[in-house]
């Protein structure tokens, strides 16, 4: 490979990375070379994508489907308010390429999946992954260890953080561990709270994207002792900070003993989330629920969000949050029509899926869109 | 006496308590007590055949229990045992 050069202006532009020892020509050269895919332009993308620019990494792939929305500002601080509404992955662009122009930012706006993965992972050197679901961690991950890419890897719920690096080869040739050596498999839906109701403190993805932003530019350059075989746990709520050890386990099934995983395989069924197909539960639009409060016929309504979510706004259904439903079961009618909702379905769907698999109601109806939908359709009129 | 640390995500079923003291001999007799002084976190840490569940890992220090004594690990007065939940971020 030609070896990198620079312009007069780049080498201003890193002089405070030039003029580390340790650092130097050597590392903004192999940071300049380098290729990273950021996948998750979040919380965690956020400070990620911005210092990966400023350092100077040559070619940035960025990788998300979403918008930005007003509820991302909180933390997604890549973005400001005249994004909402435009795609992540092109706010983003923008954005880095005001931040530095002399790199090459290059943006997949698709969902990472079992079909696409392959194919963009191995384009790049080395992936960072900020995503906020456990499919496309294992995803991020099989897909990595399959083509042998070093995954840094970075996750947060509310006040806690982990980071590590995964399947990492040392200049000895010796493998690290990777995902699945520390977490097997995935909790089954519902008995981990989700993204409504866990929530998270705006400035702590900054801090552990941080962490992660380092850990990669480590990995690219060589200097210092990456964050192999180890996890680094912040808790952010008692300033707490440990770190652990993690050891490659011969049973995973990527590459211990006797791999079985030889291919990317269906994450979605994986992680339990395949075990209802959605249209197999009853939908109720916003409007026909509008139509059903104008009418005679009994229903009864069912909030299951959060009891701060209720308390901000409801539209006075019966509060049972999603935790509580299974205890809270006798006070769900099983004789009239039961309209469950959430801040926008996902809650509900779960709700109802559980109520309908082990207390076998057949009469829930979920209300698209959730409360917000409601509210946006109430505004309008 | 020795301390579980508590994470987060199951503090919603220990009344927000951060950690947990016991004098429970091993790692599985502490999660057991753990989880007979807050019924509600028994579901979330054992499975239906009573088995730590396998997206926890358990520390005892900095090491992984599976590589000392897994749940039999015993357990002396200032260990600090840890339960690592995985955790994705946002969405689930």
């Amino acid at each position: 490979m030609a070896q990198e050069t620079f312009s007069k202006e780049e080498l201003s532009r890193y002089s405070r990375h030039l003029i580390i020892p340790e650092f130097n020509i050597e590392g903004q050269r192999k940071l300049k070379a380098a290729k990273v895919l950021v996948v998750g332009t979040g919380g965690l993308g956020a400070p990620l994508l911005q210092y990966l620019a400023a350092a100077g990494v040559g070619t940035i792939g960025v990788l998300d489907f979403d918008v930005v929305e007003d509820s991302n500002l909180q933390r997604q601080v890549l973005f400001s308010t005249n994004d909402i509404g435009k795609p992540k992955v092109l706010a983003a662009k923008e954005r880095l390429e005001g931040l530095n122009p002399y790199i090459n930012i290059v943006t997949h706006n698709v969902r990472l999946s079992s079909e696409n993965a392959l194919d963009i992972v191995k384009d790049y050197d080395l992936v960072a992954d900020g995503t906020d679901n456990f499919p496309t961690r294992y995803l991020v991950n099989d897909a990595c260890v399959l083509l042998g890419k070093t995954n840094v890897y970075a996750s947060i719920y509310r006040f806690d953080g982990q980071v590590s690096v995964f399947n990492y080869k040392n200049e000895d040739g010796v493998l690290g561990p990777n995902y699945r050596d520390l977490f097997p498999s995935p909790p089954p839906p519902g008995l981990v709270p989700s993204c409504a109701e866990g929530g998270v403190l705006g400035v702590l993805p900054g801090i552990v994207g941080s962490l992660q932003a380092n850990e990669v530019i480590k990995v690219i350059t060589g200097v210092g002792e990456p964050l192999v075989g180890r996890l680094f746990l912040f808790d952010a709520m008692n300033f707490e900070t440990r770190t652990v050890k993690v050891h490659r386990d011969e049973n995973n099934p990527l590459n211990g003993k006797n791999p079985t995983i030889t291919a990317l395989v269906d994450y979605q069924e994986f992680c339990g989330m395949n075990q209802n197909n959605e249209d197999d539960i009853k939908k109720i639009s916003v409007q026909e629920f509008l139509e059903l409060q104008k009418s005679e016929e009994p229903f009864q309504l069912i909030d299951v969000r959060e009891d701060f979510e209720y308390e901000i706004a409801n539209i006075e259904g019966l509060h049972i949050p999603l935790a509580d439903v299974e205890e809270e079961v006798d006070q769900i009618v099983s004789d009239r029509k039961v309209v469950i909702h959430c801040k926008s379905g996902g809650r509900s769907k779960k709700a109802i899926e559980l109520l309908e698999k082990e207390f076998g109601f057949s009469n829930l109806y979920n209300l698209t869109g959730g409360v917000d939908a409601y509210f946006d359709v109430v505004d309008a009129n | 006496m020795a301390k579980v640390i508590i994470p987060t995500p199951l503090r919603k079923f220990t009344d927000n308590q951060a950690s947990f003291e016991t004098n429970s001999e091993n790692v599985y007799e502490a999660i057991k007590a753990l989880s007979g002084a807050f019924p509600e976190i028994q579901k979330h840490v054992f499975d239906e055949q009573g088995q730590i569940r396998n997206f926890l890992r358990i520390y005892l220090g900095d090491e992984d229990i599976n590589v000392l004594d897994k749940e039999k690990t015993s357990l002396k007065a200032d260990d600090v045992l840890s339960i690592i939940p995985a955790i994705a971020g946002g969405k689930n």
